[in-house]
């Protein structure tokens, strides 16, 4: 099932690069990051049916900073909200030219 | 690739979840509601739960059924809960017709790529016989064969994670709390 793996992968990564260009809610466009991580860690975990057990490892890497980067973010994103009252990142335009 | 006797009921299962993933995928980056498209993550999620069991990682799955359509989504939730996001202004938040043109043709442009690289040929030497991680689950159970050469092969890198994990904590921590002097709010 290694094509059909990398098939749902590539379209699920695919979605999240799009979400990520059309949204402009902070939250949401890093749910769409979260989603890529998901579609990669796919392609990984089907990898390592075939060539061995070190891609699932390597899932259990991506899994725990994709929590770290989760904490951190949200928290840079309520300090952001604190300090702009909105998440809309057309709002946020301070390194605009 | 592998298990040359696939029986039909994996066959649809497999298929049947990855299109779970892919629709719920499709309904989470179009609905304007920062929950709902929340919920909707929490189903691809799940769905790739099922691929990982059904791909021989079972312990994967396990861990993306508890640590991200549990913990992650669930401190997703709250700052959408904190920040309160239902306010008419911040749903409408799509971006105009040419970023979505400009989207569409990157992300096309993206699975163009992906099929070209899948269509390349592997080197035969590398390919593990058939079944032997199914085998080797079977023999060891789901964590062992996953443990072994995490505490071996990767330990510094799980150690650093440690670290990294730590670092996350107290940046969190420094950057949610409030400061006095600013009154913020």
């Amino acid at each position: 099932m290694l094509a059909e793996s990398l098939f749902f992968s590539a379209v699920l990564f695919t979605i999240g690069v799009i979400g990520v260009l059309t949204r402009r809610n902070a939250i949401i466009i890093f749910m769409c990051v979260e989603l890529m991580l998901n579609a990669v860690n796919l392609t990984f975990v089907a990898f390592a049916q075939v060539y061995g057990v070190a891609g699932q490892i390597f899932v259990f890497f991506v899994m725990t900073v994709a929590a770290a980067e989760a904490a951190v973010g949200l928290a840079i994103i309520i300090a952001l909200f604190r300090h702009r009252q909105t998440v809309n990142l057309s709002n946020i335009n301070l390194l605009k030219g | 690739m592998t298990h040359n006797n696939l029986s039909l009921f994996y066959v649809f299962l497999f298929y049947f979840f990855g299109l779970v993933a892919i629709i719920s995928a499709l309904v989470f980056v179009t609905r304007k509601s920062p929950v709902a498209a929340a919920m909707w993550l929490v189903s691809v999620m799940f769905s790739l739960a099922v691929l990982y069991v059904l791909l021989d990682a079972q312990f994967i799955g396990t861990m993306q059924v508890l640590v991200y359509a549990g913990a992650i989504m669930v401190v997703f939730l709250f700052v959408i809960m904190l920040l309160n996001l239902g306010h008419p202004s911040e749903l409408a938040d799509a971006r105009g017709v040419w970023w979505k043109l400009a989207a569409g043709g990157v992300g096309l442009a993206m699975l163009a790529q992906v099929f070209a690289v899948t269509k390349a040929q592997v080197p035969a030497a590398f390919v593990l016989p058939e079944n032997s991680l199914a085998n080797q689950v079977a023999r060891d159970g789901a964590i062992a064969p996953l443990a072994g050469p995490l505490f071996h092969e990767y330990l510094l890198a799980f150690e650093v994670t440690s670290v990294l994990l730590l670092a996350a904590i107290v940046g969190a921590v420094v950057l949610g709390k409030r400061k006095e002097r600013t009154n913020a709010r």
